[in-house]
């Protein structure tokens, strides 16, 4: 355990019980993730990486092991996080300045604060001219820039991220990347990413746990010691990236290829 | 490099345009409409007396005579007003307690679960059942029809209201949780507006319900109402008077319908907007 550990899964276990039996949607689990760090987890699909996130902020218990957040048991709910989940969560009856500046509005702040914060964040994020656009009227990478700048406008100490970018199409993805680790160079904050994607985990953090297919276990975790600041959009045609994607790819590959024999 | 987030401009003090198919044939719409409304009437008028008995489906001209005839003198304002103003207040009264009664449940898991049977079984009754005993025990003036009307509507209100804060989206919940926010704020900025489109749609159901309310507590026992008034030309065989009453009664229950349709327009405008849009 290092010092500086500011999320830690110890010998973590998830199960899921339904009719059909029980599932473990991952095991042995031990990793930690330290202060101010980008971590990626990335892995086939059903093996268990949301489940991690939902641990850490502490809306999902851990079936066996223990997951701490700055040195103590995950409270329930954890608000020291802020969690940009895979699915829209922005409230679709609000518009967007109202979703971005939800967070501050639940801390009391003065409704001329709290529109300041949230304006000085649209800007940020290319919003300007959709501060009363409701979120049904957005498009889809539009929608996902909102959540962003309410994950970040209250300034949580780390930031959870499920797949944030999924739904986007490929150029979409790497501005949005270019974007998000503008603001993280800023900001320093601790975040953890779960993608499928090996190439949008490389491109952005500093360290990545590698997933088995279910049950879930930590494969390897690998340092990526690309320099910062990093060209999203060339950063893949490094040499040295390819070397870490081949590598990345070989824990990989097993568990990806059993599982489309599975399917 | 933000062009590529601009998807579409964002209209946002208008609703969506209609079709074109449809802004060209609404000319047409319209005088098919006002082709049947004729082509019946003149059925009508030339059917009674001459296939059908006037004295069982009475004739157009008949009804509007009478129309005439209640307007001119005074009747037909002293009756439209007792049961406006029982619907009125059926409405207002079982909307705001089956909304209070929806809420309490729906955040109270527990006191649901006790309650659930009676409910059940209250629910089931045929609301309009109880219109002799709420005669009997509040008189066959307007506190009566009241009660019905308030009754019936409540019922409606809560189940709506109810399954609406069931239904709200946990992860909704989960983000402002995790934002730090109380369970007092939760239900304010999410689970009351999300249940919102949910009491709208019940309370909408309910407004001809709660005319039914008020008409049948009428009918039973009464001196005044549109109920009355059917009651009472039935009773001397005046088919017209019948039409009449009924005519004035399907009139007020498309204008209070039309008048929720707008405010709920209003109130869940970020709902209209996003159609089309994904």
């Amino acid at each position: 355990m290092t010092d500086d550990a500011l999320i830690e899964y110890r010998n973590v276990a998830r199960r899921f019980h339904s009719r059909s039996g029980t599932v473990v949607a991952c095991e042995d689990v031990n990793l930690s993730v330290r202060r101010g760090e980008f971590m990626a987890v990335v892995g086939p699909s059903g093996c268990g990486k949301s489940t991690l996130l939902n641990m850490a902020a502490g809306l999902m218990a851990p079936s066996a092991g223990q997951v701490f957040y700055g040195g103590r048991q995950v409270p329930a709910p954890n608000t020291d996080v802020g969690y940009l989940t895979q699915r829209d969560t922005l409230l679709p009856w609000r518009t967007v300045e109202d979703n971005v500046a939800i967070a501050l509005e639940l801390r009391g702040q003065s409704r001329a604060d709290r529109l300041r914060v949230a304006h000085e964040w649209l800007d940020r994020m290319g919003l300007i001219g959709f501060e009363k656009s409701y979120p049904a009227q957005l498009s889809g990478g539009m929608r996902r820039r909102v959540a962003l700048a309410r994950t970040l406008a209250y300034e949580p100490e780390t930031i959870l991220m499920d797949e944030p970018f999924g739904a986007l199409d490929a150029q979409l993805r790497m501005v949005m990347h270019e974007e998000l680790l503008k603001l993280w160079t800023g900001m320093q904050k601790t975040v953890i990413f779960v993608t499928h994607d090996l190439a949008e985990a490389l491109t952005l953090a500093d360290r990545i746990a590698v997933f088995s297919a279910r049950p879930g276990r930590i494969r390897s975790v690998e340092t990526v010691d690309l320099p910062r600041p990093r060209d999203v959009f060339r950063i893949r045609f490094d040499p040295h990236f390819g070397k870490l994607h081949d590598r990345l790819w070989s824990y990989l590959e097993a568990s990806v290829r059993s599982d489309v024999m599975v399917n | 490099m933000s062009e590529a987030f601009v998807a579409l401009p964002a209209t946002n003090d208008e609703a969506p345009p209609s079709p074109s198919f449809f802004r060209g044939g609404w000319v047409s719409i319209l005088a098919w409409r006002v082709a049947i409304i004729v082509v019946g009437l003149s059925l009508w008028q030339y059917a009674s007396g001459r296939l059908i008995k006037t004295f069982w489906i009475s004739r157009p001209s008949d009804i509007w005579q009478q129309l005439v005839e209640w307007v001119v003198t005074g009747d037909l304002w002293i009756h439209l007003q007792v049961t406006l103003i029982e619907t009125v207040m059926g409405f207002v009264f079982g909307a705001v307690a089956g909304i209070l009664f929806g809420l309490a449940l729906g955040l109270n898991r527990r006191l649901a679960a006790v309650l659930d049977p009676f409910i059940v079984a209250f629910y089931s009754l045929p609301k309009i059942a109880l219109a002799p005993l709420f005669i009997l025990w509040f008189g066959v003036g307007l506190a009566s029809k009241v009660v019905l009307a308030t009754f019936v509507v409540f019922f409606l209100v809560f189940y709506n209201t109810y399954a609406g804060t069931l239904a709200v989206e946990a992860e909704l919940v989960d983000v402002l949780r995790l934002m730090g926010a109380s369970r007092g704020q939760i239900v304010r900025k999410v689970i009351l507006p999300s249940a919102l489109i949910w009491i709208f749609t019940g309370m909408k159901s309910s407004v001809p319900y709660a005319l039914i309310g008020a008409v049948v507590g009428e009918m039973m026992a009464s001196n005044k109402g549109l109920g009355y008034l059917i009651q009472a030309a039935a009773g001397q065989y005046d088919t017209g008077g019948v039409f009449a009453a009924l005519f004035v009664l399907m009139i007020i229950a498309t204008g209070l319908h039309e008048l929720l349709k707008q405010s709920e327009r209003v109130m869940l405008r970020w709902r209209e907007e996003g159609h089309g849009r994904n």
